[in-house]
């Protein structure tokens, strides 16, 4: 799960993260009345959506009257801002941050991530701040400093130090900043985060360190012990269709192509979608219905799939074990029973009782086209999608 | 010989009482699984499907001389259940519960070190299928009948991908000596690494066929390990070549976040390290015929 930049903020800022002044608004009143109140006479107003690279979207603007603010408050509120971690849809800013400008004297990057392949949480850092960690992987690998957290006893100062002093930081600045890569690190754990990412954190010209953006993402198989932070989703910044897909226990991911998947169990979807592909066509979406095809859960991924117009044409694929392909035609005679059908519906069963299923679905009178493997399934589903003409 | 589990595997079920843990269960002892007894705390003493149950792995494991268990216990309490095992002595462990955090899973890696390399319980799972070795011994969610006996060990995260690869098989009339479920969870117990080299130690086996996805760098790692000290040779499969970057594909740990992640860099680096590639997923029966034809 995702938060927005001001919610990871106010976490990070218990942890002894230093955060410029700044206040949430919904109108441009609003947006107003917190620039006043945090006084000043430069202040930045920022789009919150959960998205990187904003900046480059346009929603972030810095402003030096209250004038201003409020017309970058209108501008911002309601507008759909596309970045390419949005996807071309686009996300719609609700809410707006209002933040004191800060004079920026140099950038930091800093992260904490799960590390796959160390099995233990890293820490990422770059005295190369404000570009994305992608960018710097390629163009200044030389710049990346990593280190891994023992689970055992956390992360220890020295940790920190290292990283501080590898980063060429002012000795004034050692403290602040270790107690800064700490609290990140403490957040992470205490709350169960999969990422804590500050990008930049800033060196005014002061000599003090800003976290100027701040970006957490949390383990949602650990969000049951942490309700406080599931309390945090803000649901407009999720697709609609995967939102109403995960609510009934399916697993949707929306794609562009014109075959709807209906399937049971992630990595026999991925083959799925990988042989559509293969006899040239293109998946509409990722489904996984779970390893239980019942009616109900069928009709719902009926509905689910039929909801985007794209689709022109559906392909089941269940691979029945303990419930058998039997019960499993059933479900999906029962689901296609209750729907006016529009788009040929092509069906692959395999496993337990398989010649049952099949039988049953081909004597059911329904417009539905059975077939035997993997691939023959592939190939009919992309015949069918281009006899509709596209 | 097979892998981990054999008809004489002693096998303990964690969560035993429950509706999924009895539901699985009584499956496993159909196929001929040696389940003898399981845990559940607080329902020591009482019999269920004629086997003793016990509050702790440590009573259970003392009465019972068992050397493996499976988990069927809610993601709350799972990692908590593994280093359980780990501290009762089990030697082979097959989570099933899927939706425990990352960062226990961490905590249960960490916890694990402290087991020499020769007492190290080896952790599948969790977010599997479980595994399987044909007509011997089923530790697993999956249905039995689909594979046959064999020389073929299969090491896979995805439960179903798993069952269309062995239905193929059995069909052209493959045998498989083991299948392994690694899981679909961004931090496991164990990786395709891990028993690659066991089965290369195995004499029942002849060829292994690994089945990853997209996300993390297990598949990588087993190719380029493979091509330095395998002899048995080695067929892959990457599922997921039509998965966007940064999208979450069902599995927890199916998604590509860094450079090498995506299905395509994983093949092209298999194909490098000389893994015989299954190009789609209506082919792993032919692709490990031809191999094995040309390894006799």
């Amino acid at each position: 799960m995702d938060i927005h930049e001001y919610q990871s903020k106010e976490i990070l800022s218990e942890y002894g993260i230093p955060i410029a002044a700044g206040g949430l608004a919904y109108s441009p009143e609003q947006a107003v009345y917190r620039a006043t109140e945090i006084g000043g006479d430069v202040w930045v107003v920022k789009a919150q959506i959960h998205s990187g690279a904003r900046g480059k979207a346009g929603g972030i603007k810095v402003c030096k009257s209250e004038n201003d603010v409020a017309k970058a408050a209108e501008e911002l509120l309601g507008k759909k801002l596309v970045t390419h971690q949005t996807g071309p849809q686009g996300k719609v800013c609700h809410r707006i941050y209002i933040e004191a400008g800060c004079n920026i004297e140099r950038e930091i990057y800093i992260a904490f991530v799960l590390d796959r392949q160390n099995e233990s949480v890293t820490v990422v850092a770059s005295a190369e701040g404000g570009m994305e960690i992608e960018q710097l992987a390629v163009e200044k690998p030389e710049s990346i400093i990593k280190i891994a957290v023992d689970a055992a006893v956390g992360m220890q100062p020295f940790q920190a130090r290292e990283i501080v002093f590898a980063l060429g930081l002012d000795k004034t600045q050692v403290n602040q900043a270790v107690t800064t890569i700490l609290g990140c690190y403490r957040a992470m754990r205490d709350l169960d985060a999969n990422m804590v990412e500050i990008n930049p954190l800033v060196v005014t010209k002061e000599g003090n360190l800003l976290a100027v953006d701040a970006k957490m993402g949390f383990d949602d198989n650990a969000l049951f012990r942490h309700s406080h932070i599931s309390e945090l989703r803000d649901k407009s910044q999720e697709d609609v269709r995967e939102m109403n897909a995960a609510d009934r226990g399916l697993s949707y991911v929306g794609l562009d192509g014109n075959i709807g998947c209906i399937i049971n169990g992630a990595g026999l979807a991925m083959a799925t979608m990988d042989m559509i592909m293969h006899a040239g066509g293109e998946p509409a979406n990722f489904l996984d219905i779970g390893g239980g095809a019942s009616p109900e859960r069928v009709s719902k991924a009926f509905n689910l799939v039929l909801s985007d117009e794209n689709v022109k044409c559906i392909l089941i694929n269940i691979f029945a074990g303990i419930n058998r392909c039997d019960w499993v035609a059933e479900g999906i005679i029962q689901a296609v029973e209750k729907i006016e059908l529009k788009v040929p519906v092509i069906v692959r069963l395999s496993g337990t009782n398989v010649e049952q299923g099949r039988k049953m679905i081909e004597d059911s009178g329904l417009p539905l086209i059975m077939t035997e493997t993997l691939k023959e399934a592939a190939d009919k589903a992309v015949a069918a999608w281009k006899e509709t003409g596209k | 010989m097979a892998i981990h589990l054999k008809e004489t595997t002693k096998v303990l079920v964690q969560g035993f009482t429950g509706q999924i843990g009895s539901f699985h269960s009584a499956d496993m002892i159909k196929y001929g699984t040696n389940i003898v007894g399981g845990v559940t705390p607080g329902k020591g003493g009482i019999k269920h499907l004629d086997r003793p149950v016990f509050n702790t792995m440590k009573e259970a494991v003392e009465a019972t001389g068992a050397d493996a268990s499976i988990i069927f216990v809610p993601p709350p309490f799972a990692a908590d259940s593994i280093m359980e095992a780990a501290d009762a002595g089990i030697k082979f462990c097959v989570a099933i519960t899927d939706g425990i955090p990352s960062q226990d899973m961490i905590r249960v890696k960490r916890y694990m070190r402290r087991y020499r390399a020769n007492d190290k319980m080896i952790l599948t799972g969790p977010n599997c299928a479980g595994s399987i070795s044909p007509g011997k011994s089923m530790m697993g969610i999956m249905p039995g009948h689909i594979y046959i006996p064999g020389n073929v060990g299969v090491i896979g995260r995805s439960g179903t991908l798993g069952y269309e690869a062995a239905s193929q098989m059995k069909q052209a009339g493959i045998g498989i000596s083991t299948s392994i479920g690694i899981g679909g969870d961004p931090i496991n117990g164990s990786s395709f690494k891990d028993h690659l080299e066991i089965f290369e130690q195995d004499d029942e086996t002849r060829a292994v066929v690994i089945i990853g996805e997209i996300g993390g760098p297990q598949e990588v790692e087993a190719a380029m390990w493979s091509k330095e000290n395998m002899t048995k040779p080695v067929i892959g499969y990457i599922a997921g070549l039509t998965a966007p970057k940064g999208r979450r594909m069902g599995h927890a740990g199916a998604i590509i976040s860094a450079v090498g992640e995506s299905a395509a860099e994983k093949v092209e680096i298999l194909q490098e390290c000389g893994v015989n590639v299954v190009p789609n997923p209506s082919s792993f029966a032919p692709i490990v015929q031809d191999v094995l034809d040309k390894a006799s």
